[in-house]
């Protein structure tokens, strides 16, 4: 017996399609077909879309889901349903768990544990090296065997240029794209949040955005020497996104991510030194923010990922100092980058949607992110004006380290759907 | 009292930044009546007789913790002090944990010296009663700025409008200079920093202060010198070359004094390097004064422990 959905009068939004209408979506055993027969429309289950937004599931491929090691702060099954109900169906989790993901046997049991408790896909990414300690490759083919998607010591960064060099050149091999948080260490010994006047006002230590951008720079030259992808992380500096800027125009393979929340606030967010603003790399300046955004704008970064990195209230709660880096950021990344790109009049919808879609899918050659027909009925309904307030409480993963809590803002994920099957219905997870 | 702590509405000082002039004017007053009642009828000093201030003194401290016990027991409170090595905090305690024990333990203030910034506000969010902040981190050292502002309207009269203070050496770490600037902008005066350019970033003027990193223009119509102590071993190890550089380039000897106006006063809040940032020689003239600041954080201290028990409704005024 077959399943058919059909998804009515929504407009429809298929960037790498290039489809912006109010139409239908059709799906058949859980694959997007172009049509139904009168037959299979009489047993269809019907989703009326009227007035709202039917687009590819939603792409992140810049998740932390603690799992294996850290389960107290999210897990595979928590951090799939907090990207279901942010919208999100295909997810890549970063490497950084405990032990970390330097080895067949730990992606092999992270592939497990996805196929028993996800309810979005989760592709697994790789250790660049071995403990993430940057001295000593990780066995990358290896990993590669196991299924992971791209290597990264995601929230430490590669300091040694030789070891770089070669970890770039070694993926290559595979096709492994490298994603890297771009991060100079000497220049952050203890910094907790951006350097300039709120760093000096409140005696924080600062963290210096030339410290982002002279690694953003070496990985532009590695990427031209070796002639292989590297992917920037979290890209949060003005002059960062400038030597990618440059670099793109020259040909060479660097591609960038924005996160919502540099998209959204800066570092004056820090002035009660509320933690809940405290991540790495930091909220930077006002410069700093529209530079993000111009960047977004022009191509130059082309993608949006959240940095969803989940942490306890308890280990939240403490001195500026002491706190961990790091925000939950799936289930208001939609609302969050409504507000500052779309509502505010700087890009349309489907501009949107092709950064949150279809490209950072490509960037790690994932099957997902379009509505094609013959793709996977992986879809996300949402209502763009709808207006909420973020309770981080009502979430749907383990953490609640949110700094939009309270706020009010506008876009709201009615529904989400995954092999043709609802997994979020505008209100809670539909488990099996 | 009651003229006084009627206009102090705060139950903590946190930080100087976000007082009115007015409340600063009003712990200078405060100070100046108990250092009077000090020295003409120590018996009349109205009397916190079984309050209890906690020195909770997560980084180590001297001057601070006495000048602050002495403030406690000269107003008849009993002084208890916690410190890391002593306390749960070593077993992992959290401060959170920590304040809330201390408490139930009824303690009616809590002094709190941190090395992490903000922690003041952080723990004033935690407990119900007075938090003082006895200096966090690289952010405020509000007592400390009192008490110079104090001994600056002492000697260069009661009135720091339009006057000139420069404060010299270690600005980037300095929660002192932090709390000065905001207090002597807020009472009128104007505030030049001098020092390395690693230690004096250029940022500061956004603060509304005249960044001069050459010292003889820094020092020349300065009607006050603020020097501050040079951590080099520390945290500055990568921001200058040595302390003999330092010495050489800015420290202040006997001959770049004579740059200064001959009425100027010299001040440190102490510990001094003696040779480094300041020579014995002025240190130890009629124009530094260094002991005199050291006596008046007593008084102030004295002032901003009374003023916010008179907040909570913790004072009983006996000197009607």
């Amino acid at each position: 017996m077959s399943t058919i959905l059909w998804i009515k009068n929504g407009r429809v939004i298929d960037p790498a399609n290039d489809r912006d209408a109010v139409g239908d979506i059709f799906a058949r055993n859980g694959v997007i077909v172009d049509s139904l027969s009168d037959q299979e429309k009489e047993k269809a289950q019907v989703i009326d879309a009227s007035g709202l937004v039917v687009c590819p599931g939603l792409v992140d491929i810049h998740v932390h889901l603690r799992e294996p090691g850290q389960t107290h702060k999210e897990d595979i099954a928590s951090g799939t349903r907090a990207a279901a109900a942010g919208g999100f169906t295909t997810i890549v989790c970063m490497p950084n768990t405990s032990p970390p993901a330097d080895n067949p046997g730990t992606i092999r049991r992270i592939n497990d544990s996805i196929t028993q408790n996800a309810v979005v896909k989760v592709y697994p990414t790789g250790c660049l090296t071995v403990q993430m300690k940057g001295e000593q490759l990780a066995p990358m083919g290896s990993l590669w065997r196991e299924g992971i998607v791209a290597v990264t010591d995601d929230g430490l960064c590669v300091q040694n240029n030789e070891l770089m060099r070669r970890a770039v050149e070694y993926a290559r091999m595979f096709n492994l794209p490298v994603m890297d948080h771009c991060q100079d260490a000497s220049m952050t010994r203890g910094s907790v949040m951006n350097e300039g006047y709120w760093s000096l006002r409140l005696g924080l230590k600062g963290w210096p955005a030339a410290a982002e951008d002279m690694i953003i720079a070496r990985n532009v030259v590695l990427s031209r020497a070796c002639e292989h992808h590297i992917h920037m992380q979290h890209v949060s500096s003005a002059y960062g996104v400038d030597i990618i800027r440059r670099a793109k125009k020259r040909g060479i393979r660097v591609t960038g991510e924005a996160s919502p929340h540099h998209l959204f606030f800066t570092d004056e967010r820090c002035r009660d030194y509320n933690t809940l603003f405290k991540m790495n790399p930091p909220l930077r300046s006002e410069e700093d923010r529209e530079a993000i955004i111009e960047g977004v704008l022009d191509g130059s970064l082309e993608i949006i990922a959240t940095d969803h990195a989940p942490h306890t209230a308890d280990e939240k709660d403490c001195e500026f100092d002491l706190a961990p880096f790091g925000i939950i950021g799936m289930e208001t990344a939609l609302a969050a980058c409504l507000e500052v790109l779309v509502h505010s009049g700087k890009c349309d919808l489907p501009f949107l949607l092709a950064r949150m879609t279809h490209k950072p899918a490509e960037i790690l050659n994932l099957p997902a992110g379009t509505l094609s027909a013959g793709v996977t009925a992986d879809i996300t309904i949402f209502d763009p004006d709808q207006e909420w307030e973020v309770d981080p409480s009502r979430f749907s993963g383990k953490s609640t380290n949110c700094p939009w809590n309270g706020m009010r803002l506008r876009g709201k994920v009615a529904r989400t759907i995954v092999n043709g099957r609802t997994v979020w219905d505008g209100n809670q997870i539909i488990d099996t | 009292m009651n003229d006084l702590t009627a206009n102090w509405k705060r139950k903590d000082l946190l930080s100087i930044e976000p007082l009115h002039r007015e409340e600063i004017e009003t712990i200078h007053q405060l100070a100046r009546r108990f250092k009077e009642l000090q020295a003409s009828n120590p018996s009349s000093i109205p009397s916190l007789r079984g309050r209890t201030v906690l020195n909770l003194f997560i980084e180590p401290s001297t001057r601070t913790r006495i000048a602050f016990e002495i403030a406690a027991k000269r107003l008849g409170a009993d002084v208890t002090l916690v410190e890391k090595a002593a306390s749960s905090l070593v077993k992992g305690e959290s401060l959170r944990d920590t304040a809330q024990v201390v408490e139930a333990l009824q303690a009616d203030v809590i002094v709190l010296r941190h090395s992490a910034a903000g922690s003041p506000q952080y723990l004033s969010q935690i407990v119900k009663g007075p938090v003082i902040n006895a200096g966090d981190g690289a952010h405020e050292h509000p007592t400390q700025a009192l008490l110079d502002t104090f001994t600056m309207r002492e000697h260069l009269g009661d009135s720091l409008e339009g006057k000139k203070v420069t404060i010299l050496g270690d600005i980037l770490f300095s929660r002192v200079a932090r709390s000065n600037i905001f207090a002597l902008q807020k009472l009128g005066a104007q505030v030049t920093l001098s020092g390395p350019a690693t230690l004096v970033p250029a940022n500061f003027e956004k603060l509304g202060v005249t960044v001069e990193l050459n010292l003889r223009k820094a020092l020349a119509d300065a009607d006050a010198v603020m020097l501050l102590r040079i951590q080099h071993e520390r945290q500055t190890s990568t921001h200058f070359p040595s302390l003999d550089e330092y010495k050489s380039m800015y420290g202040l000897n006997q001959a770049r004094g004579a740059w200064l106006k001959p009425e100027a006063i010299i001040m440190h809040p102490g510990p001094v390097n003696r040779g480094v940032e300041l020579d014995s020689s002025l240190a130890d003239s009629g124009r530094s004064v260094i002991l005199e600041q050291v006596a008046n954080g007593i008084f102030t201290r004295m002032a901003v422990i009374y003023l916010c028990l008179s907040a909570c409704g913790k004072t009983k005024d006996t000197s009607q």
